[in-house]
């Protein structure tokens, strides 16, 4: 019975902390690594269909000879552009170490590829905030 | 450094853009798995008949 009574107001406690760190590191990893933020909170089919959806896109972008933007100071659809880029994190840091995409978009394609890479920052900004969400149980 | 110059149609460039943004759109707009295939599945549908509708749209200017 006392031990009931000591041990109790501790276990409100520790799951408050477990959800406090999960609501820091589930958007974080899920910028990273597109999709594993839900997978980490066991969303195993949410994960999923958000990696393939948001690699799958960037990848498209990619073989279409999309530009990938570097941090810039110039015209203000390119500053747009790299931000959008951004948001697709691992995706994106990999992009740039690998020197992958063009440089020019000389031919309609390449203009789509291009718009493939930025929605799919976007779209993984979007499921990076939706792991938040369900970090801190506004979500189920 | 291009990897290779895949080449696609209009169509299927927007046909699949549609089809992996509203995965993304109905997996984080909704709650529940059945809104979300709902959802999902709307927003796949306004995307094809906004296309087609744009794409008359502007095959009239043109002529």
């Amino acid at each position: 019975m006392a031990n009931s009574e000591t041990t109790s107001p501790a276990r409100p406690t520790a799951a408050a902390a477990q959800a406090g760190s999960m609501a820091l590191l589930a958007p974080a990893v899920a910028w990273l690594i597109p999709g594993a933020g839900h997978l980490i909170q066991k969303r195993w089919i949410r994960g999923l269909l958000l990696m393939v959806s948001i690699v799958l896109m960037f990848s498209l972008g990619l073989a279409m000879s999309g530009k990938i933007y570097k941090p810039n100071t110039g015209d203000l659809l390119d500053i747009l552009g790299f931000v959008g880029d951004v948001g697709a994190g691992g995706l994106y840091i990999l992009g740039r170490m690998m020197d992958w995409g063009n440089t020019a978009i000389a031919f309609a394609t390449a203009d789509y590829g291009t718009k493939f890479i930025v929605v799919s920052g976007l779209l993984n900004v979007m499921a990076a905030v939706d792991a938040y969400h369900i970090a801190i149980g506004k979500k189920p | 450094m291009i990897l290779f110059a895949m080449q696609v149609s209009h169509f299927a460039a927007a046909f699949t853009f549609s089809l992996f943004a509203s995965v993304v759109f109905g997996i984080t707009q909704r709650p529940t798995p059945r809104e979300m295939l709902r959802y999902g599945a709307y927003c796949f549908g306004v995307f094809m008949i906004g296309m087609f509708i744009a794409g008359w749209i502007m095959w009239i200017l043109h002529h």
